[in-house]
């Protein structure tokens, strides 16, 4: 096995395929969490399908497909940071890790501008206009704000996450020949770009 | 030099060109389904997001996520997680069909 004759040769106690196996355990936990709220969001989808299609038609698809975009290349960049490390190009590995953040930081942006529409309209959980609607529209939103918003603190998650990785890899405690961390921390951002790849079509483009 | 020279005969060689060729993929799909959700299929409306997503997800996960240069043990865990999680999706919806 590679990790075996890795260990041997550089005589470090470290498994790395132990580390990444239980980054994928805590994801696969984070699995059923977002699974357990798009089942939720399935039942009531069935059962209030036309109020879910009006609601729908209030999302703004273009912030929606723009955020998808955003967090699409930020997969990109954290995985080429990776790339660039093992390449032993610490410079552009921090360079990728930082546009990572910025992107990260413009998806938070831009779905501040897109709750901050809504709460303007006057849509938000508990709000008369909201409530005067019917029970299928106050369930849509009440799914849209309740998923979108623990995905959001997922993604600011993810943000301090690589910062500390960025940190790392500057002081060189992340390197070339140990970059483990950085791609665990890797494994929950493209946890978080998947949450998304059904977020976005279940709740922006269904109308 | 020895234990890298290890791990490049274990390990696939780093390369930036596959991971952008797998993004500009992300992106053409992500196109393909906001274009897609102005037509009405009916039914099969759903079926074709999902269909979308379910593709982006597994090249996420094979090259993102790197499944493809994992051992067996990584693909059999995500292969069961996923497996459970189909389960509990088909059981709430033998449920809820009557609906």
């Amino acid at each position: 096995m590679s990790t075996i004759a890795e260990h041997t040769v550089a005589h470090v106690h470290r498994d790395d395929e132990g580390s990444r196996l239980g980054m994928w355990l805590f994801l696969f936990t984070e699995l059923v969490l977002f699974g357990g709220m798009f089942l939720v969001y399935a039942v009531y989808r069935y059962t209030y399908q036309a109020e879910f299609h009006v609601a729908a038609k209030e999302l703004n698809t273009s912030l929606g497909a723009l955020n998808t975009i955003i967090l699409l290349t930020s997969s990109l960049t954290i995985v080429l940071s990776i790339v660039a490390l093992r390449k032993k190009n610490k410079k552009l590995s921090v360079f990728f890790q930082i546009v990572t953040m910025i992107l990260a930081i413009g998806f938070l942006v831009n779905k501040y501008v897109e709750w901050n529409i809504k709460i303007h309209h006057g849509i938000f959980p508990g709000s008369e206009i909201l409530l005067g609607k019917g029970n299928g529209e106050v369930i849509f939103f009440g799914l849209y704000y309740v998923m979108t918003g623990l995905h959001a603190l997922h993604v600011m998650i993810g943000i301090l996450l690589i910062e500390v990785m960025t940190g790392y890899t500057i002081k060189g405690r992340i390197n070339e020949s140990n970059y483990v961390r950085l791609e665990s921390a890797g494994l929950y951002w493209h946890l978080v770009d998947l949450i998304w790849i059904f977020l976005f079509p279940l709740f922006y483009l269904i109308t | 030099m020895n234990s890298e020279h290890l791990e490049s005969n274990v390990e696939h060689k780093p390369t930036y060109g596959i991971y952008i060729l797998v993004w500009l993929v992300l992106m053409t799909l992500t196109g393909v389904t906001v274009a897609v959700a102005g037509i009405n299929f009916g039914n099969l409306t759903i079926a074709t997001a999902l269909t979308i997503a379910c593709i982006k997800s597994y090249l996420v996960l094979t090259f993102f996520m790197h499944l493809k240069t994992e051992t067996a043990t990584f693909k059999i865990f995500v292969a069961v997680a996923v497996l459970f999680l189909l389960i509990s999706i088909s059981l709430l919806f033998s449920d809820y069909s009557f609906l």
